[in-house]
C-alpha cells in the first residue's frame, strides 16, 4: 500500500478539488431572479389603481430629466465627500451638498464590494452572488434586466468613458465609448486622462441622453498607497474640478433647454484602510452618492447627515428619472427626495410602480408570498391609492385629499422598505443537493493510522485537531493567523524540548547523572553557556548509547542546535509584527506601514538590498554554477526592477527620476526565473537518463525551488522580502539541526512544513478576506492585463508561502532518503493535513449557512480554501512526479 | 504508610486551593472596589503572595523530603538566595516566552510581567520548595519515569496542568465577545489559575487511583 499511497493521495486531491468546485457551485446560491424571460417582456406598465372610476393614466410617466450624467469614480469612499478630505479638496462638490439643489446620501455597498458585482447592483438594482469575484475577472455580458438595456430600447443616446468592464457588460449599448483596462493597478493618471480627454466635447455637442463616466485613478492609488496616501488628495481635487465643469455646462443648457438635467455622484465601492476592497467593513462598504439636479430644491443652510440608504435603490430612481420601467430583479426602492418636488399624483403613480415591480418579484420568489408583511402593506396602500384617485378625479382638492396623499404615500414608502429588505434576504438560499454531493466526494478520504505517539505527535495532532475546531467560529476565521502562530510557536518549543532532552539526558529512559547537568524544560540563554560545559563530559556517554541523537554534532553545531528553536522563534516574532493581518488587530502600526511610508524610503532601500544578498547567500550553496549566476543577475534584476517603479533607490540615484513600470526590469527577472526552472527540470530528466546520479537530481529539485524564490522576490513588496529571507533562514536552520540529527519521520517533518507554510502565508500580510490578495503582483512585467499570466502571478504571490515550504520539503525528502516511500509517504500526508481541514469546513460551512457572517467571514475563507486544495493538488502531482522518477531509478 | 501520605498530600493541596480563594475574598476587606477583573493587577501580586506563603509554611510544616544531614546556616542563606535568583531568572524566561508568543514587547510589559510572575509563583515555587535550586533535581522529576515520590509526581501533575491552563487560556482572546476578561493577560492567567488548581485537585485522586501501579524507588 506504500509505495501507491502517493499516487492514491494526489487522485484523492484531485477529486476533492472537484468536490469543492461542486460545493462552491452549490454554495454560492443563484441571485433572486424574475423568472420571464428577456423576450416576453414586453408586458404593459401597471395602471393606476382605482375603485369605481376608471383611470385614463396606463402609460408610464414621462421622464422627469431630460440628460443623465453618472460620474461614478471608483473606490469613493462616503468621507472622502462628506468627511474633513471632502472639505479640504472637494469644495464645489462640499457647496453642492450643503447649499445647492441636490440630494445626498451614503449608499451601502453589499459585500463582495469589488467593481463588477457593484456595476451590476446599481444598473441592475440586483443583488449580485459572491460567486461574481471570481468572475470578475472575465465579465460576460449582462443578460439580466437593467437601466441600460432599458435605456437602449427606449432609444435614449448613451455614451461611455472609463472602465472596460461596463463595456464588457453592456456590448453595443453605447453609441460611443471609450474603454480604460482596470487591471493596470500602478497607473493614475493616465487611465482617467483618457476619460477627460473625452469631456468638453461631448459637452459641448449635447447630441445624448445619458453620459456614464468611470474614473479609476482613486481606486488605483488606494492599491498602491492607501487611503492616508497625499495622492488622494490631489485626486480628489481633480475629481472636484471636473464635476464643476459638467455641473457648469449641465446649468447653462438647462438655460436654453428649459428642461431639468440629473447629474450623479457615485462610488462603486468604498477602500479600507489598508486601500484595498473586496470586505465589508465600514469603509469599504459606506460609499457617497450625490443626486444634483435643478429639479430639487435647494436647501440653504440646510446641513443634515446624509441618510443611508442602499446601492440598490439608484437603480429603480434612475429607470423612474428616465421614464423606463424598472429593471425587474431589481431589490432597490425608489429614492423619494428625488420625486419630492412632483405632484402628488405622479409621487404616488411612480411608488405604485415600484411597489408592483418588488411584489411580483416576491411572488416569483417566494412561495408564501402572501403571508409576508411587505406584501399586505402594499396590498393596503394599493387600495387606499385608487380610493385617493377616486377622489382625485372627482376633482376633490379638499384638505382631505391631501390628507389621504400623504397617507398613501407613507404606506408606500413602509411597503416599499419591507419588500426591499425581504427581498435582499431571498439571496441566502442553497443548492443543498450540489452541497450534499460535494461534501461527499470531499470526505473520499481514508483515514490514516498512527503508530507512534511521541510529545511532538500529540501536539501536532492536538494542533490539527484545534485548528480544525477553530474554523467554527468566524472570529477565529478572521484572526485565523493568530491560531498559525501560536501553533507554530507551541511546536518550537516541542522541538525545544525534544532537543534538550536528547542533548542532556541522551535517552528518555533513564535520566543522566552527572555532575554538571542543565534543565532541559526551560533554559534562557545563560543556561545555555552552563550546558556547553556539561557537554563536553557527556559526549562518551552518549556515542556509545543513543546513536540517534545529536552526537553528530560537534562543538559549536551542538550550541547551535540548541539555540536553533529560539533563533526560529525570534525570527517569527519579528515577522508577526512586520504584517498586522485579520481584523481586530489589523489597524496596529506594524513595521510594514513604517517601512512603506514615503518617509523611510532609504531604510527600505537598505532592507531590500540586504534581503536580496541573504536570499542569495541561502539560496546558492546548492546550484549548480549557471544557476548561480543567473540567481546572483536575477535578484539584481528584482532591486532594479523595484528601483524602477519607485518603491525603493538606488544608492548613486538621489534625483527622483520618472517612475516607470518597469517592464524590462521584470521581464529579464522574468527569463531568469524561467532558466533556472529550465536548468533544474534539464537536471531531473538528466537524472533519469542517467540513472545512477543521485546529486543531479537533488541539485534540479533545488535548483527549481531557487527558480520559485527568485521568483516570489520579484513579486513580493519590498518590505515583504524579509519574509522570504527568514523563511529561508528558518528552513536552513531546521534542515541542519533539527530534522537530520533528530531523524524525524517523513509524516512529522511533512505536518512541520505545511504548518511553517501556512504561518508564512499569514507572515506574508494574507488574511481570510478578499481584500489583501496583492492583484499588483498580477501585473509585474506585463503591459497590459493578460488573463492567464496574471492570474497564475497573483495566485503564486498570494500562496508563495505554502508552495515554497512544500517545495522545500519535495527538495529535502529526496536528497535525504534515496529510498522512495519516504516521498510518497510524504505526499500522503501532506494530502492528508491539507484535505482535512478543508473537508471539515466544508461540514461547518453547511451547517453554519444561515450564520449572520455567512458572507462576509465564511465565504471569503471558503473561496481561499478551495484555491489553497487546488494548489495542494498541484503539489500533490508534483509530488508524484518526483516519486515516480525515484522509483525509476 | 501510602494512604497516610496521600492524605497529606491532599490536605496541603486543599490548603493551597484554599489560599487562592482567600486571595479573593481577603483583600476585598481592605481595599475598595477590588474585584479580579478591575483590579487585576492586584490580585495578581495577592495571589501570587498567598500562594508562595502557604508553600513556604507547607514545605516547613510537612517537610516531604527530610534530609537527615543538618546544614549550617550561611548553607541556608545562600540557598535561599539561590532559590531567589532561580525564581527570578524564571520570570524573566516566562516574560521572553510570551514576547515570542505575540505578547506585545512595549505596551503592558508590567501584566506581562506579573503574568510570569503569577506562573513562576505556580509552577517554579513548588519546585523550589519541593526540589530546591537544583536543575538535576528538576530534570529528573520531569523526565518519563524520573519521580521517586508522590510529591514529585503530585508536583509534575500540577505544573504541567498549569502549563495546559495557560496555553488554552490564551483561545479566548481574538474571539469577539468583547467580555473584560478576554484583555491581556486576564484570560491566561485564569487558565493558569484555573490549570493550577485543576492539577492540585487531580494529582491525589489520580495517584489514589493508580496507587497499585505506582512503585517509587524510594518507597
Amino acid at each position: 500500500m506504500r509505495l501507491g499511497s502517493g499516487t492514491f493521495a494526489a487522485c484523492c486531491v484531485v477529486i476533492e478539488v472537484l468536490g469543492v468546485a461542486l460545493f462552491l457551485r452549490g454554495f454560492f446560491p443563484a441571485p433572486v431572479r424574475s423568472s420571464s424571460r428577456t423576450e416576453h417582456q414586453a408586458e404593459p406598465p401597471a395602471p393606476e389603481p382605482s375603485t369605481g372610476a376608471s383611470s385614463n393614466w396606463t402609460k408610464l410617466p414621462p421622464p422627469l430629466f431630460s440628460k443623465v450624467v453618472i460620474m461614478l469614480i471608483d473606490a469613493l469612499r462616503d468621507d472622502f465627500v462628506f468627511g474633513s478630505k471632502g472639505v479640504k479638496f472637494m469644495p464645489y462638490t462640499t457647496y453642492l451638498v450643503e447649499k445647492g439643489a441636490s440630494h445626498s446620501f451614503v449608499a451601502e455597498a453589499k459585500p463582495p464590494t469589488v467593481t463588477m458585482p457593484r456595476i451590476k447592483a446599481l444598473m441592475t438594482g440586483s443583488l449580485p452572488g459572491f460567486i461574481d469575484v471570481v468572475r470578475n475577472l472575465n465579465s460576460p455580458a449582462l443578460l439580466e434586466d437593467n437601466v441600460i438595456t432599458q435605456a437602449k430600447a427606449a432609444g435614449k443616446r448613451m455614451i461611455f468613458y472609463g472602465d472596460e468592464t461596463w463595456v464588457k457588460l453592456f456590448p453595443q449599448h453605447f453609441v460611443e465609448y471609450d474603454g480604460t483596462t482596470s487591471f493596470f493597478v500602478s497607473d493614475y493618471t493616465e487611465v482617467d486622462d483618457n476619460v477627460t480627454r473625452h469631456l468638453d466635447k461631448v459637452l459641448k455637442r449635447g447630441d445624448w441622453d445619458v453620459l456614464i463616466l468611470h474614473y479609476l485613478g482613486l481606486d488605483h492609488i488606494g492599491h498602491i498607497s492607501g487611503p492616508s496616501s497625499p495622492l488622494i488628495g490631489h485626486k480628489l481635487s481633480e475629481m472636484d474640478s471636473i464635476l464643476m465643469k459638467i455641473h457648469t455646462s449641465l446649468l447653462s443648457e438647462e438655460r436654453e433647454n428649459l428642461s431639468p438635467n440629473l447629474l450623479v455622484l457615485c462610488g462603486d465601492h468604498g477602500m479600507s484602510e489598508t486601500g484595498s476592497h473586496g470586505a465589508s467593513s465600514m469603509e469599504e462598504v459606506n460609499t457617497p452618492l450625490i443626486l444634483i439636479s435643478s429639479a430639487f430644491e435647494r436647501k440653504p443652510g440646510d446641513i443634515r447627515r446624509p441618510k443611508h440608504v442602499q446601492q440598490t435603490d439608484l437603480a429603480a430612481t434612475l429607470a423612474i428619472g428616465l421614464g423606463l420601467p424598472i429593471p425587474e430583479n431589481s431589490v432597490g426602492s425608489l429614492l423619494f427626495p428625488s420625486i419630492e418636488g412632483r405632484p402628488v399624483r405622479e409621487q404616488l403613480r411612480f411608488l405604485h410602480l415600484n411597489a408592483v415591480q418588488l411584489s411580483k418579484l416576491l411572488q416569483e420568489n417566494v412561495p408564501s408570498y402572501k403571508k409576508e408583511p411587505g406584501f399586505e402593506q402594499f396590498k393596503m396602500a394599493e387600495r387606499l391609492h385608487g380610493n385617493w384617485i377616486r377622489l382625485y378625479l372627482e376633482e376633490n382638492t379638499s384638505e382631505v385629499l391631501f390628507n389621504l396623499g400623504t397617507k398613501v404615500r407613507r404606506q408606500y414608502l413602509d411597503a416599499l422598505r419591507t419588500l426591499s429588505l425581504s427581498l435582499s434576504r431571498q439571496v441566502a438560499q442553497y443548492d443543498i443537493y450540489s452541497m450534499l454531493v460535494g461534501t461527499v466526494m470531499v470526505l473520499e478520504n481514508p483515514a490514516h493510522p498512527n503508530s507512534r505517539w511521541s510529545e511532538l505527535d500529540v501536539v501536532i495532532l492536538l494542533g490539527t485537531m484545534g485548528h480544525v475546531l477553530s474554523l467554527g467560529a468566524s472570529s477565529f476565521i478572521e484572526e485565523e493567523h493568530q491560531t498559525w502562530y501560536f501553533l507554530v510557536n507551541t511546536l518550537c518549543l516541542a522541538l525545544c524540548h525534544e532537543i534538550y532532552r536528547n542533548c542532556f539526558l541522551g535517552d528518555d529512559c533513564e535520566p543522566r547523572r552527572c555532575s554538571h547537568g542543565e534543565r532541559g524544560f526551560v533554559n534562557t540563554a545563560p543556561a545555555l553557556q552552563d550546558g556547553s560545559i556539561g557537554h563536553d563530559e557527556l559526549e562518551p556517554h552518549r556515542a556509545s548509547k543513543s546513536p540517534t541523537s545529536l552526537n553528530t554534532l560537534r562543538g559549536w553545531e551542538k550550541w547551535m542546535a540548541m539555540a536553533s528553536p529560539w533563533v526560529i522563534l525570534t525570527c517569527c516574532r519579528l515577522l508577526r509584527s512586520l504584517n498586522q493581518t485579520g481584523v481586530q488587530w489589523a489597524h496596529r502600526p506594524d513595521l510594514g506601514h513604517w517601512l512603506t511610508s514615503s518617509d523611510h524610503k532609504a531604510e527600505l532601500s537598505v532592507l531590500a538590498a540586504l534581503s536580496l544578498i541573504m536570499i542569495f547567500a541561502l539560496v546558492q550553496r546548492r546550484c549548480s554554477l549557471t544557476s548561480k549566476v543567473a540567481m546572483a543577475l536575477g535578484l539584481l534584476g528584482v532591486y532594479c526592477y523595484r528601483a524602477a517603479i519607485g518603491n525603493v533607490l538606488f544608492p548613486w540615484q538621489r534625483d527622483s527620476k520618472d517612475i516607470s513600470k518597469g517592464l524590462i526590469e521584470a521581464r529579464f527577472v522574468h527569463v531568469f526565473v524561467l532558466g533556472i526552472l529550465f536548468t533544474g527540470t534539464k537536471d531531473l530528466l538528466k537524472s533519469q537518463v542517467i540513472a545512477a546520479d543521485f546529486t543531479i537530481k537533488t541539485v534540479g529539485l533545488w535548483e527549481i525551488y531557487s527558480g520559485l524564490v527568485l521568483l516570489a522576490a520579484l513579486l513580493f513588496r519590498p518590505h515583504n522580502l524579509p519574509v522570504l529571507v527568514f523563511s529561508l533562514l528558518i528552513q536552513t536552520i531546521m534542515t541542519k539541526f533539527i530534522w537530520k540529527p533528530l531523524r524525524h519521520d517523513a509524516a512529522e517533518i511533512t505536518v512541520m512544513h505545511y504548518w511553517f507554510g501556512q504561518a508564512f502565508f499569514y507572515f506574508q500580510g494574507n488574511s481570510n478576506n478578499i481584500a489583501t490578495v496583492d492583484i499588483s503582483a498580477g501585473f509585474v512585467g506585463l503591459d497590459t492585463y493578460v488573463e492567464v499570466p496574471a492570474v497564475f502571478l497573483t495566485a503564486f504571490a498570494t500562496f508563495a508561502g505554502p508552495v515554497l515550504w512544500a517545495s522545500h520539503l519535495v527538495s529535502f525528502l529526496s536528497s535525504e532518503t534515496s529510498s522512495g516511500s519516504a516521498l510518497s509517504h510524504a505526499c500522503f500526508c501532506y494530502a492528508l493535513i491539507c484535505s482535512f481541514p478543508v473537508s471539515a469546513y466544508i461540514i461547518l460551512v453547511t451547517s453554519l449557512r444561515y450564520h449572520l457572517f455567512i458572507w462576509s467571514v465564511f465565504s471569503p475563507k471558503l473561496l481561499y480554501e478551495g484555491m489553497h486544495i487546488l494548489i495542494t493538488a498541484a503539489i500533490c502531482v508534483f509530488f508524484t512526479a518526483m516519486d515516480q522518477t525515484n522509483t525509476k531509478s | 504508610m501510602k494512604d497516610t501520605d496521600i492524605k497529606r498530600l491532599l490536605y496541603t493541596h486543599l490548603l493551597c486551593i484554599f489560599s487562592i480563594i482567600l486571595s479573593i475574598f481577603i483583600p476585598s476587606f481592605f481595599l475598595e472596589n477590588f474585584s479580579i477583573l478591575e483590579t487585576h493587577l492586584t490580585w495578581l501580586c495577592v495571589c501570587s503572595v498567598f500562594v508562595t506563603a502557604v508553600n513556604l509554611v507547607l514545605y516547613l510544616v510537612v517537610k516531604p523530603n527530610a534530609s537527615s544531614k543538618r546544614s549550617s546556616l550561611s548553607y541556608k542563606v545562600t540557598r535561599f538566595l539561590k532559590c531567589c535568583i532561580y525564581f527570578l531568572m524564571s520570570c524573566f524566561f516566562f516574560h521572553v516566552i510570551f514576547v515570542l508568543y505575540g505578547a506585545p514587547l512595549i505596551e503592558l510589559v508590567l501584566e506581562t510581567f506579573l503574568f510570569a510572575v503569577i506562573l513562576s509563583t505556580f509552577t517554579t515555587v513548588p519546585c523550589l520548595c519541593l526540589l530546591g535550586p537544583n536543575i538535576k533535581a528538576w530534570l529528573r522529576v520531569f523526565s518519563r519515569n524520573g519521580v521517586t515520590s508522590i510529591w514529585e509526581n503530585s508536583l509534575q501533575i500540577t505544573t504541567i496542568s498549569s502549563f495546559i491552563g495557560t496555553w488554552l487560556g490564551a483561545f479566548p482572546i481574538p474571539l469577539d465577545w468583547e467580555r473584560p476578561w478576554q484583555v491581556w493577560p486576564i484570560s491566561c492567567t485564569l487558565g493558569a489559575t484555573f490549570g493550577y488548581v485543576a492539577g492540585l485537585v487531580i494529582s491525589p485522586l489520580w495517584i489514589y487511583w493508580n496507587r497499585k501501579q505506582l512503585t517509587y524507588k524510594n518507597n
